[in-house]
Order: C-alpha cells, then sequence, then structure tokens
C-alpha cells in the first residue's frame, strides 16, 4: 500500500494511472485545479478501491504553496511516499515563437512549477529515507525540433533536473522515475489527428504503474518510443537541421 | 501528457505502419476497460449505411459546451460505443460527441443496491464493479459492450421483460446538460416530462451526465438454465408461457430458413440466478480467451447456403436429456460477446437487424406470417431471436417495449431486396399494430415511425435545437 500525491490529477493519464493505483488500495492525495471534476475522480477512485482518497483543489503555478502541499499530504495520509508529477499543458509553438510571454508561461507550467515540488518533494523523501518521486517527462524532451522546441526544452530541463536527483538520492535510497511518453491521446492532444504510433492513457498508465512498482528509472512508453528517440538521438546535426521534424 | 511534432515521426517510421497497426488491431479488443472508440472508428455496429463521422471524444461532459461553441454551425449527437446496427448512432455532416471517457463511478449503495455512474461507462464495466459485490444489474440486453447512456437512449430491453420492464424502468434518477447550459436532474417525480423523453429519446434531449440505477441481489455469478427445442411457432408461444411463470429469463433463437411444419422451429433458453445453495456451487469458469474476428472481408461470409447449413446445426445441437445446466452469466446473456467484432463476418456490405414487436392479441397471426415471409426470401440470417415481451409499461414516449411478441432477425448487406421484403414486414406490423426498433434501423418510412410512436409529437417538444441524428432527420424527411 503506497501513500501517493498526485499533481495534476485530472489529466487523463494521471486518472487512468491512479485507478491502477486504487486497485491495490493505495492512499491518494489528490491536486489539481477543477473542484467539480476533482471530485468525480475521487469517487470513483474511491470505489476502485482506494484505501483513501483526499482532494485539494491548488493550480501548479502556485509554487509558493508547494512546500505546504507536501507537509498536507504526508500529515493527511499518515505518512508519503510518492510522488507523481502529471501536470503540464502543450503549448501552441507558433505562438510561443511570436510572443515571449507565452513561451515563458509554457516553462513555468511545464518546468519551474514542477522543479519547485521536485524540491520540496525531494527533501522530504530524502528526510525520511525512502520514497518513489515519478514524473512525466517526455520523449520531446530528448532532442530539440522545430514543431516543438518550447514544450521540448521545458521537458528536457525537467529530465535533466531527474537525473540529477537520482544521483544525490540515490544514496537515501529513493528512486526517481523518468516517465517519457510518445503521442498520447487526451484531450492535450485533441486537435491533432491520429496516427498509428498514438497510445491510449490506458497503455501509459500500464507502464507508469509498473515503472513505480518494479523502481524501473527510465520509462518509455509505449516501449517501441525508446528505440525511436534513440535513432532521432543519433542522427548527427548536419542531417538533423535540414529535416523538417 | 506528451506529443512530439506529429508529422515527423510519422514520415520516418512509416515502414513500420502496417506492422503496428495490426499489432494494434489485435490488442484493441483484448480488454473490455480499453477504451477503443477513442480512437474514433465512430461507425455504427451494423456497418451500413456507411458514413464518414467526425467524432470529439468528450472527456467531461461540461466540455460540451466548448465543443459546441467549436463547432456552432453543426449538429451534434452523444455517440457511445456504437453498438446500434443502424443510423440512430450516426450524424452524418455533424458531430459526433464521443462519451466513452466519462466513465466514472460517482457512487455505489453496497446495502440499498444502488448505483451512479457516468453516462459513458460500459455495463460491462458496471457488472465488474458490482457482481462481485452481489448486485447484478435489473435489466442487459444481449451484449454488455453498451455505454449506460446508449442504453437509457434507446431504453434497451433483456431477457427479462416480462417481469422486469425494459431499463429505463431501472433508472432511477439521471442528469441532462441541455446545449444551453442548462442542468435538468430527471427523475419518476422531478421533471419528470423531461425524464420521459429522454428514456428512449435516442440522444436527442441532451447530454446524459450520469444516472442512477437500481440493481437486483445475487447470490453468485451463476445461472441456472434449461434448453428446450420446439418444433414449431404454435410450441414457442406454448413453452414461453409456461416458462415465463417459473423463469426470470427467456429467449428463443428461430431458424429463420425454416418452413411450413417447421416454421419458426428453435431452440428456447430460460434460466435463474442460482441461489445460495445449488448443487453446482463449484466455480464455473468464464472463457479466458476471447477470440476476436480478426478484419472486415470484402465480402460476406453470411448467405442463405451457410445460413441454411448453421440453422440446421444450430436447431439440432446435442442438448442434454433434461436440457438443464449452470453457467457462468457471460455465456448465458452475451454469447455473441463472446466473439469480438462478429459483425465482421457479414463483410464490408455491413448488415442490418430487423427488430419488430407486435401485440399478443394479433401475434400468433403475425409472427407467422413475418416467418413465413423472410424464410421464403431465404434473406434472413444467423441471429432471430423470439421473445414474450410483458405487460411492465415503458417510461419513455419513445420506449420500444410493449405487450406482445417480438422478433429480432439479422439481414446480410441490406440490398433491394432486403429492404423491399422489410418494407413489406412494415406493413404487417403496422396492421397489427405494433412497432419496428428504432435502435436497429436504418430504413423505415416517417409515416411508419409515426404510426408506431404516437407520441412523437409530444416528444418533439424535448429536442435540443443543437442535437440530430442521422436517424432523426431521415424519419423527419429531411426536416431537422
Amino acid at each position: 500500500m503506497r501513500k501517493i500525491l498526485v499533481m495534476g490529477a485530472t489529466s487523463a493519464i494521471a486518472q487512468a494511472t491512479n485507478r491502477l493505483f486504487a486497485q491495490d488500495g493505495d492512499y491518494l492525495f489528490l491536486v489539481a485545479r477543477n473542484r467539480e471534476k476533482l471530485e468525480s475522480i475521487s469517487a470513483d477512485l474511491a470505489l476502485r478501491g482506494a484505501g483513501r482518497v483526499i482532494t485539494v483543489v491548488q493550480d501548479a503555478n502556485a509554487t509558493e504553496g508547494h512546500a505546504a502541499l507536501v507537509k498536507q499530504a504526508a500529515q493527511a495520509l499518515g505518512g508519503l511516499d510518492t510522488l507523481l508529477v502529471a501536470h503540464g499543458l502543450l503549448p501552441d509553438q507558433k505562438q510561443c515563437q511570436a510572443s515571449w510571454t507565452a513561451t515563458r508561461q509554457a516553462l513555468e507550467t511545464n518546468a519551474l512549477s514542477i522543479l519547485s515540488l521536485l524540491t520540496h518533494g525531494a527533501n522530504h523523501f530524502e528526510a525520511q529515507g525512502h520514497g518513489t518521486i515519478a514524473v512525466i517527462s517526455s520523449v520531446a524532451g530528448d532532442r530539440g525540433r522545430q514543431s516543438n522546441y518550447v514544450y521540448g526544452a521545458a521537458k528536457a530541463m525537467v529530465s535533466t533536473f531527474l537525473q540529477g536527483l537520482r544521483n544525490r538520492l540515490h544514496a537515501s535510497g529513493v528512486t526517481v522515475v523518468t516517465i517519457k511518453p510518445g503521442f498520447v491521446d487526451t484531450p492535450m492532444t485533441a486537435s491533432y489527428s491520429k496516427g498509428l504510433l498514438w497510445a491510449q492513457p490506458e497503455q501509459v498508465a500500464r507502464d507508469i504503474h509498473e515503472a513505480v512498482v518494479s523502481k524501473r528509472e527510465i520509462c518509455y512508453t509505449p516501449w517501441f518510443w525508446r528505440w525511436i528517440m534513440w535513432v532521432i538521438q543519433h542522427l548527427p546535426e548536419w542531417l538533423f537541421k535540414r529535416l523538417s521534424l | 501528457m506528451a506529443h512530439v511534432g506529429a508529422d515527423a515521426e510519422e514520415a520516418v517510421f512509416q515502414s513500420f505502419r502496417n506492422g503496428l497497426s495490426i499489432n494494434f488491431q489485435v490488442k484493441r479488443g483484448l480488454s473490455i476497460t480499453r477504451r477503443s472508440s477513442r480512437l474514433l472508428h465512430y461507425k455504427s455496429w451494423g456497418g451500413y449505411p456507411s458514413t464518414p463521422q467526425t467524432g470529439v471524444p468528450l472527456y467531461w461532459g461540461q466540455d460540451l459546451l466548448v465543443q459546441l461553441a467549436r463547432y456552432p454551425e453543426s449538429k451534434v449527437l452523444p455517440f457511445g460505443n456504437g453498438r446500434s446496427q443502424g443510423d440512430v448512432c450516426l450524424n452524418g455532416g455533424g458531430i459526433l460527441v464521443g462519451t466513452r471517457s466519462m466513465d466514472r463511478f460517482l457512487h455505489f449503495d453496497h446495502l440499498q443496491g444502488t448505483i451512479i455512474c457516468e453516462s459513458g461507462v460500459l455495463l460491462g464495466e458496471l457488472m465488474e464493479m458490482t457482481v462481485p459485490r452481489g448486485w447484478f444489474p435489473i435489466v442487459t440486453p444481449g451484449t454488455r459492450f453498451i455505454t449506460i447512456g446508449g442504453a437509457i437512449a434507446n431504453d434497451v430491453h433483456g431477457k427479462n421483460h416480462h417481469r422486469a420492464g425494459s431499463f429505463g424502468n431501472q433508472v432511477l434518477r439521471l442528469e441532462l446538460l441541455r446545449s444551453d447550459g442548462q442542468r435538468l436532474i430527471c427523475s419518476p417525480t422531478e421533471n419528470r416530462s423531461w425524464f420521459e423523453a429522454t428514456i428512449g429519446g435516442l440522444g436527442l434531449t441532451g447530454l446524459i451526465l450520469w444516472a442512477e440505477l437500481r440493481l437486483r441481489p445475487i447470490a453468485n455469478p451463476l445461472i441456472h438454465q434449461q434448453v428446450i427445442r420446439f418444433s414449431h411457432l404454435d410450441d414457442f408461444f406454448a413453452i414461453s408461457v409456461d416458462s415465463d411463470q417459473d423463469y426470470e429469463y427467456t429467449l428463443a433463437w428461430v431458424d429463420g430458413h425454416a418452413t411450413g411444419a417447421n416454421l419458426g422451429r428453435g431452440v428456447l433458453t430460460r434460466g435463474n440466478h442460482a441461489g445460495f445453495f445449488t448443487d453446482s456451487h463449484r466455480q464455473v469458469a468464464q472463457p479466458a480467451l476471447q477470440p476476436s474476428f480478426p478484419v472486415t472481408l470484402p465480402f460476406s461470409l453470411v448467405n442463405p447456403w451457410t445460413v441454411s447449413l448453421f440453422n440446421k446445426f444450430y436447431y439440432h445441437k446435442p442438448i442434454r436429456k433434461d436440457g438443464y445446466s449452470t453457467i457462468h452469466y457471460r455465456p448465458f446473456f452475451y454469447p455473441l460477446d463472446g466473439i469480438l467484432h462478429w459483425n465482421r463476418v457479414y463483410g464490408r456490405g455491413g448488415f442490418l437487424q430487423y427488430q419488430c414487436v407486435v401485440p399478443t392479441a394479433h401475434g400468433r397471426d403475425a409472427m407467422k406470417e413475418i416467418l413465413s415471409r423472410i424464410a421464403a426470401t431465404r434473406l434472413g440470417s444467423l441471429i432471430a431471436v423470439l421473445k414474450i415481451f410483458g405487460a411492465v409499461s415503458s417510461v419513455g414516449l419513445l420506449s420500444f417495449p410493449r405487450p406482445g411478441v417480438t422478433l429480432a432477425i439479422d439481414f446480410p448487406n441490406p440490398g433491394p431486396r432486403t429492404l423491399e421484403l422489410l418494407s413489406k414486414l412494415d406493413g404487417i406490423v403496422r396492421q397489427a399494430g405494433g412497432a419496428v426498433y428504432p435502435a436497429k434501423d436504418a430504413r423505415m418510412s416517417p409515416e411508419a415511425f409515426h404510426d408506431y410512436y404516437p407520441k412523437t409529437d409530444r416528444f418533439r417538444e424535448f429536442i435540443d435545437p443543437r442535437f440530430s441524428s442521422q436517424f432523426w432527420r431521415r424519419i423527419r424527411g429531411g426536416n431537422p
């Protein structure tokens, strides 16, 4: 039985993942912006077997509240051993190119708010000497591409931060899981036409659950993205810059 | 959460496509909790008529208003899991809002046996939640791959109509979201007229956000069943009347090709939930493997010869002497769900089901005539089902079930000969004061519909101005 703080609990991937945690009887502390959505999710997870479900309405960008949030979760659940960070948004790349404000907002939500939460979470877990931090990053962070490098840059920052955390927290027995999904069919990508590489949130959720349970630290999901990204990462720059990726 | 430039990897890995496609197809069908409709196969189960559809998934009910604003010119229709055979679930030229992601359970009262869930929950998912806790849906149709919203909108019925009525009779409350943002809690006591319009309302009165259902207690997931062969339609009536006294569930398969002295011969199945102290208390296993019909063939495997052969074989299938056995509820209620995508055997032309009900007074003669006409043309197909509807009155203004005898039969690739036959059958049904089931229809005439559903004019007042369906436009002769 785990005691989990979930940031961005109304996201499609978090919902599907939490159903798997609920089946294990885990305790869940759910944070998201929308009260009504949180309430229906919390009822659903309780009926699916979650040992306890507590909800808090808070914007992930309100970083000044993160320290309190971690404390509150630990108190409410009678301890805290897992942190799942699932919030984020998909910025419009064209809009970001035209506006620094848009770029900055995207970086704040997709990188800075996550780093803030991880700072407090890491200190909590390091102090208690155990725990699992799982963060949904993206394959987009593996190499910058013209079609979405603002999103990719934020995710690269998250992935690199997690690498560092993993290195730092290894000594204290804390697991750090970096989740790198490819295309997932969620509200965030609703406007995209779906091809064959697209996965359902349920499929991604199974991989995340598996990674958390088995402490697998780098998790490409679905699995084939590891190899796709391997190829993309190894394309020489002189060739890569000529591609319209 | 993540996304990478859509066209990029697509182009690079184009060569993987075929391989991936096959993988996905096989995998998609395997689990009931896999939301295949998310990848937007907005089609009817019969595959006829075939119309390209624009589907938009709704992750939350309230997103409906966002989508309505995004497509201000279009009519919308809620789309559940696409198990309606005909065009009630289609909206050619408009938008289908997929409800499968609205699949959250909101409340379950273990003591009273009531459950509240969002309208995109599959009946099968609901049962996975309730059956282990000793509760069973009071009414279930022949597939568990339907959404609760779809079950309400079509006011579906089951093998126990003679006892329990139809699905709408078990709905305690529901919440309706209208395109103007109005939210209505509807029940037999609250907003009653909306309740009556929405049950059997073909998804036209607004979006059902959630519903509260009554359940019935069960001791275990098992059914005590008896299988009886009957050699003529008259015998069916005799056995049915007898069965309805002692059995909660009854249903008969008929040989749609048999004529003369064999007319309406078939196999009747009747059953009750097994009690606490059954002689076969041992666990009855459900099939572990779920085979799937892999592809839609360019041609149909179903033709008069294969059907005749199948029907003979099925009619003469070996039955234990007393006919009794104890089986898991799944094969009892959902024999066809055992093979996923079974509709693909009908090929690309698809199929259509014709389901009609004729009142008891004229039932016998009308049914004889209907069966003889079908048998004479040899167009009818594998699945032909007879059932006596009971006197429990339906809630909905457009509900199909009414006292009498009902026949449901498949017709592969509805060509001109089939359509001509079905129009003739319509004539018989109209004369007998019966009705044809919209959930399975794609061809009945506006005049016939009005005869079958005299409350249509009252129903029209409750249609949401932004909602419509292919079926509705057809029935209205092109008028919205």
